[in-house]
Formats: C-alpha cells, sequence, structure tokens
C-alpha cells in the first residue's frame, strides 16, 4: 500500500515555549519533500515532535500515517508504524555494539519466536555496509561511540535501510558530510526511493538536492511553512539566501522561541 | 552493642580456638596463632569502611563449627550442588560445604608436577612448612576484630601451590556453598605461586538456604603470593542470599614482575563489605582489578579495591562497575597509594555507578595517595541515571522501552565483562547478571 502521511495543524511547545506554531504537510509515498530554513526555525523540533521525543509537547493537531493516529504512539510503536528519524545529532551508547543494536531493532519488528536468524541478518548487514562503504569493523564497534560525524550518518542510513521504514525523515543528513560521502549517502537514499515510501528531507544545503531530486520544497521560518514550491525553489534559496523570502512575507525575525 | 542475632554463638574465647584446632590435629603452631587471635579479637574493633556501618550485620553470628561428610567423586554430591560443579571442572575441583572441606581432586598431571590443589586443613598437616611460611603473610591477622575472629575460626578452606616455572592451563576451580545458616563458613584460601609460575583460580561462593534463614555471615579471606616473574587470575563470583553479610577481604603480594588479575563478581543479595588489595611489592610487578556489582532490595554493599606501590615501574589499573536498583546502596572506594621510591609507577583507577532507581544510593569515592614524584596515576568516577536521549534513541528504532533500558544496562557492564580472560567465568558472570538484572 502506499503510504499516506498527514500533518495538520501540529503545534508543540519545549518548557513551555512553542516552537512549532501550526506545521500543515501531506506526503504520499513516492514523493520527497525537503524542508530548508534559517537555523533555530523549528525544523529539528519538526523532527522530533514527529517522532515523539519526551521533551516536546504536542499541545495541538494531528499526525496520521497510513490512517493511524500516530501521536497516540509511544516512539517505538511510532517506528513500528513505519517512522524513521535520521537524527541530527545521534545518541553513543557504550557497551552496546552496532550489529547488537541493530538485530534488536530487526526483531523488534518481528513475532517473538520469528527473530532473524544470526546468518542472514549478518549477511543482510554486511551487503549494506558495502553499498554505503563501511568498515565492517563498524559491526562490533559500540554503537556511534567515537564514530566522526560523518561516519554517524552513514550509520543512520544503515539502520534506514535496515528498517524499511514507510516515512522517512533524515535531518540534515548531509552535515559533516565530505563529497564522497555525500554522493554514497545520497545513493543509499536513492536506492531505498519507492511508491511505498515517502522522505521528508531537512536541509541547509542545495549540494544534498543536486543528488536527490526533490519533488517538493518548503521553507520553515518563525515554526511555520511559510512557503513552498518545487525543486526550483531550493536553488533560489542557495543563491539569494532567505531575504528575499523574510522581505516577501515580512519577516523581521525568523527564529522561533527565542523570548 | 544489642547483639540482634537469634543464633546461639558460643564466645569466642582462646579455648573455642584452641578446641577447633586440636580437633583438627593442627600442629602447635597453628593452635597457637588461633587461640592468640582469639584473645586479640576480644579488644580489636570492628573495621570501619567509609561511609557505612557494618555493626548492625549481625557481625558475630558466625554460627558453629559443622563437619561435613567427605564425599568419594562429584556424583555424591547433593544434586543442588551438583549443578553448579562446571562440567569441565571436575578433574581440578574442590567443593567446601559449610565448615568443611568434602570434596578435592586433582589430576594425575599436576600432581606429578608438584602443584598442590587442597583444603588448608590438610595442608597444614602435610605441607606444614609452606603453609606456615605464607598463611598471614600478606594480611595481619590482627588487623581489626573482622581479621582475628577469621583466624582463630577459619575452617576448610583452600591451598594452592604452584611450583617454579610451572605453567597450570587449566583453571583449579572451587566451589564454596552452605546449605545451613547455622554452620560456620569461613574458607580462608591461600595461594602461592613460585617464581614464574603460572595459574588460574576460579571460585564459586554460595549459600543455598531456605526461606527465613536466620541471618548468618560468610567471612572469608583470600591471600595470594606471587613470587618474582609469576601469574596469577584470581577469579570469583559470589551468590550468597539475603540473610546473609559477605565479609571478604581479599590480599595479593607481588614480587618483581610478578601480576596479578583480579576478577570480581560480587552479585550476592545480602550486605556486601568487599575489600581487595594489590601490594605492589616488586619492581615491575602489576595488577588488574576487575570488579562488577548488581546491588537490588536493600542491600548494602561497600566494594574496595585498593593498590599500594612500592616497587619501581610497578602498574595498577582497577575498574568497579556497579547498577543499583531498588532501594540498594553502594559505596564504592577505590585507593592508589604509591609509596616514595615507587619511581616510574602508574596508577589507574574508575568507578562507575549506573542508578536505575530514585531510591538507590550509590556513592564513588576515588582517592589517590601519592608520595612520589616521578610517576603517573590517574582516576574517574562517575554515579550516573540511564540517559533519556539514549533511551529516546533506541526507541526510535521500535525497540520497546524495556528492551532498550536492557541494552543500555548490558552496555554499561559490558565492556568490563567482555575484557574477562576466562571464558568459562565470563559466560557464567553474563548469565548471572541477565538472571539478578531481570529479576
Ligand atoms: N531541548 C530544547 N531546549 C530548549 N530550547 C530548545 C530545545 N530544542 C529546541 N529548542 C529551541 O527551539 C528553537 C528551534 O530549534 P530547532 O532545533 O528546531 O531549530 P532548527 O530549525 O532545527 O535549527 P538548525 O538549522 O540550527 O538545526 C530554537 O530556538 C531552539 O533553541
Ligand atoms: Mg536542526
Amino acid at each position: 500500500m502506499s503510504t499516506q502521511f498527514s500533518i495538520n495543524n501540529l503545534k508543540a511547545t519545549i518548557e513551555g515555549k512553542e516552537i512549532l506554531k501550526g506545521i500543515n504537510l501531506e506526503i504520499k509515498g513516492g514523493e520527497i519533500h525537503a524542508i530548508m530554513g534559517p537555523n533555530g526555525t523549528g525544523k529539528s523540533t519538526l523532527a522530533s515532535a514527529l517522532m515523539g521525543h519526551p521533551k516536546y509537547e504536542v499541545t495541538d493537531g494531528e499526525v496520521a500515517i497510513n490512517g493511524e493516529d500516530l501521536l497516540e504512539m509511544e516512539v517505538d510503536e511510532r517506528a513500528r508504524a513505519g517512522l524513521f528519524l535520521a537524527m541530527q545529532y545521534p545518541s553513543e551508547i557504550a557497551g552496546v555494539t552496532n550489529s547488537d543494536f541493530l538485530r534488536s531493532a530487526i526483531n523488534a519488528r518481528r513475532e517473538e519466536g520469528n527473530e532473524i536468524s544470526l546468518i542472514k541478518f549478518i549477511r543482510q548487514m554486511e551487503s549494506k555496509m558495502k553499498e554505503l562503504d563501511m568498515n565492517p569493523e563498524f559491526a562490533h564497534r559500540y554503537l556511534n561511540e567515537g564514530f566522526s560525524g560523518g561516519e554517524k550518518k552513514r550509520n543512520e542510513i544503515l539502520q534506514m535501510m535496515l528498517l524499511d521504514p514507510k516515512l522517512v525523515i533524515l535531518d540534515e543528513i548531509d552535515s559533516g558530510l565530505d563529497i564522497d560521502a555525500l554522493k554514497i549517502v545520497a545513493a543509499g537514499v536513492n536506492a531505498m526511493r519507492s511508491e511505498d515510501r515517502g522522505f521528508l528531507i531537512i536541509t541547509h544545503y542545495q549540494r544534498l538536492l543536486n543528488y536527490i531530486t526533490p519533488d517538493f520544497v518548503h521553507v520553515m521560518m518563525q515554526g511555520r511553512i511559510v512557503k513552498s514550491g518545487g525543486p526550483e525553489l531550493a536553488e533560489r534559496l542557495e543563491n539569494e539566501g532567505y531575504d528575499w523570502v523574510k522581505e516577501e512575507l515580512g519577516i523581521v525575525d525568523e527564529t522561533v522561541g527565542q523570548a | 552493642m544489642l547483639n540482634m542475632s537469634t543464633q546461639t554463638n558460643s564466645p569466642v574465647n582462646q579455648s573455642l580456638a584452641d578446641a577447633l584446632s586440636r580437633s583438627k590435629q593442627e600442629p602447635a603452631w597453628l593452635t597457637a596463632l588461633r587461640t592468640e587471635a582469639a584473645e586479640a579479637a576480644q579488644t580489636l574493633e570492628w573495621p570501619k569502611p567509609e561511609k557505612m556501618n557494618i555493626t548492625r550485620w549481625n557481625l558475630d553470628a558466625f554460627g558453629q563449627h559443622k563437619a561435613s561428610d567427605k564425599v568419594a567423586d562429584v556424583s555424591a554430591l547433593p544434586e543442588a550442588v551438583k549443578e553448579l560443579v562446571p562440567a569441565e571442572a571436575s578433574a581440578n575441583l574442590l567443593v567446601q560445604r559449610n565448615s568443611g572441606v568434602v570434596l578435592s581432586q586433582l589430576s594425575e598431571e599436576l600432581r606429578s608436577k608438584g602443584v598442590i590443589f587442597t583444603d588448608l586443613e590438610t595442608a597444614a598437616r602435610e605441607h606444614e612448612d609452606l603453609v606456615k611460611a605464607h598463611l598471614f603473610t600478606a594480611i595481619n591477622k590482627n588487623e581489626d576484630k573482622l581479621t582475628a575472629l577469621h583466624a582463630a575460626l577459619w575452617s576448610g578452606g583452600v591451598f594452592v601451590y604452584v611450583p617454579k616455572n610451572v605453567e597450570v592451563e587449566l583453571p583449579l576451580q572451587a566451589l564454596l556453598y552452605s546449605d545451613d545458616a547455622e554452620a560456620t563458613f569461613a574458607p580462608h584460601i591461600l595461594i602461592v605461586a613460585d617464581s614464574h609460575s603460572r595459574v588460574t583460580y576460579v571460585d564459586n561462593v554460595i549459600t543455598n538456604f531456605g526461606e527465613g534463614a536466620a541471618a548468618s555471615i560468610h567471612q572469608s579471606i583470600v591471600e595470594v603470593i606471587v613470587k618474582p616473574g609469576a601469574q596469577v587470575q584470581f577469579a570469583t563470583i559470589h551468590q550468597l542470599g539475603q540473610s546473609v553479610s559477605d565479609l571478604t577481604l581479599r590480599r595479593a603480594v607481588i614480587e618483581n614482575d610478578g601480576r596479578i588479575e583480579w576478577i570480581i563478581g560480587d552479585l550476592q543479595d545480602g550486605n556486601i563489605l568487599s575489600d581487595t588489595l594489590s601490594v605492589l611489592k616488586g619492581n615491575g610487578s602489576t595488577s588488574d582489578a576487575k570488579v562488577i556489582s548488581i546491588g537490588s532490595g536493600s542491600q548494602k554493599m561497600s566494594l574496595t579495591t585498593q593498590a599500594v606501590h612500592f616497587g619501581k615501574s610497578s602498574d595498577s589499573n582497577m575498574v568497579t562497575r556497579a547498577v543499583m536498583k531498588e532501594q540498594g546502596t553502594a559505596i564504592i572506594n577505590g585507593i592508589t597509594k604509591i609509596e616514595k621510591g615507587a619511581t616510574k609507577a602508574n596508577g589507574v583507577q574508575t568507578e562507575k555507578v549506573l542508578m536505575l532507581s530514585p531510591q538507590a544510593r550509590g556513592d564513588a569515592n576515588p582517592i589517590l595517595l601519592i608520595d612520589e614524584d616521578d610517576v603517573t596515576a590517574g582516576h574517574a568516577a562517575s554515579v550516573g541515571q540511564v540517559n533519556p536521549e539514549q533511551i529516546f534513541y533506541l526507541m526510535s528504532r521500535g525497540i520497546s522501552k524495556q528492551e532498550a533500558e536492557r541494552l543500555i544496562i548490558h552496555g554499561f557492564l559490558t565492556p568490563v565483562v567482555s575484557e574477562i580472560p576466562i571464558e568459562a567465568v565470563r559466560e557464567r558472570l553474563h548469565k548471572l547478571l541477565e538472571r539478578k538484572l531481570g529479576s
């Protein structure tokens, strides 16, 4: 079934400050949406609120994934319903190997007694690591511990590939990547493009969108989507910055939650 | 002080110690050692571990000496005990039940190389010179009331002697268990590794009392004498019941280029005083200590690791990790002492406590005492909770909260457990950790 993901008037606060002020967005399977916007305008907050981070309180709105109410679900249930968030700053967890973690995540989607066999798991993991040009040694390293910025990002994509989600949010997956790594990560994303999977890509740079062509581009300011367009919008932002958008909309301070 | 013990204990005095020694036909010097200690115990004070009042632990509930009948082999042990004997271990195995050793066997091969592995009572009679030369040399029997009482009352126990240049490949294994809360449970373990020898000793200390057992204590002292160039691995897992207070002191003296590795799993359900000290006497001597513990219920635990450096270029490393559940209290002390003249010594210690409950208490006290300039030393200590960001990250991959916590807790202990050099001990610890964390 082709994925249907809809965000309707989503509002969220952190420590009592309202950061998301009514987000509306519709993502269908097969579509790639990019969200751009200056620092501190609520992009990561949107990603975290959708994933259900406990620090963010959703105060209004609805989010549905394939007809199911996402906001009613616990974080792990959201993931099992098909949501995947590649985080801007992935956590480091000492003592838990990457492969033990990945296997737990895969098995969390399977019935008890029907766990993935070790051989099959290793085969899958190794083939995806190869696609991402990751050193096989990373399977045995502790999860993200001491990984460089770029290595962490690649590891996020590895997880995405193994977990086969329905809706993927990539929060600045391109930051910290050198140009070769960027191409590899983009190829990984493109390989995952399919009719039943939607993408929401948060980025500051056109250079990622040169490799992953979006269907829609949205600009976020002051905790709202203030402008939407096609791929040409991203190119214009890259060339001209955000001032023209602010001018057009009469926005002076684009940030949100700065008291 | 009010004696809260529900047991009837004979007062410990010279005549009790004397009678015990005579009943075992011990040599006169050992009888004298016991009676002197019994006398000293009457005036000495209990030890006072940092931030922990142990005087309420029924310290004098040491029970009555109860000898157990010897058995011919493993198959004659009670079922509950047989399970605890590692299948591959039987060649070199010693079993103590309550106050006495019931089984001790050593392969012909090791015997022919001159290795001794027997109970300490037998060793005191049959290898008198060796025992006399080393017993109570790594610890002063009159250090405090605890050591003195132990010296007066110990029974059973283990004696290991590895001759010069002999390398013992397989671990020597001991099972020290008690199934009678009223029996004295006080083994003394003496290991002597002669020059350039190598040996691994692994024991399990277990009580198996029914529900509602009276409060009792397990008091044991371990002495390891590491002669020049010798290497000793000492691994121990304690699983004593809730009604038992475990008072265990471990001491090693390491001569030139000798090495000791301590691996300690403190997985008791009752109170714990666990104190492990390496005296790095020789130049180039090294010590490595790993302690893993899980506290639950209303357990009180005082876990101490110590290293004292005398030798030049001596090296010590101490790691303690504890997970605290429910209302458990852990006071974790690390003491690295470098004496004047121990140039180029290096001492490192880390204590980490992971708190799983707001009612649990954890305290890490790293102490460096350094009297020499030309040394390196370091310490790190932390007491923390499970990080909610980490839980969020794992859950965002579909992993349930419970499983996420399990992964993080194991991850906390794994870096230490995975470095344990003896596979059987590592696996047993994994299993026990799983069990104690699961409940
Ligand atoms: N945990 C938090 N505690 C306090 N303030 C927060 C927290 N998370 C976000 N904020 C505030 O919310 C606002 C939006 O932050 P957010 O991280 O969503 O911005 P962003 O658009 O992702 O920015 P960037 O492009 O720099 O990543 C900022 O002012 C930020 O300081
Ligand atoms: Mg951000």
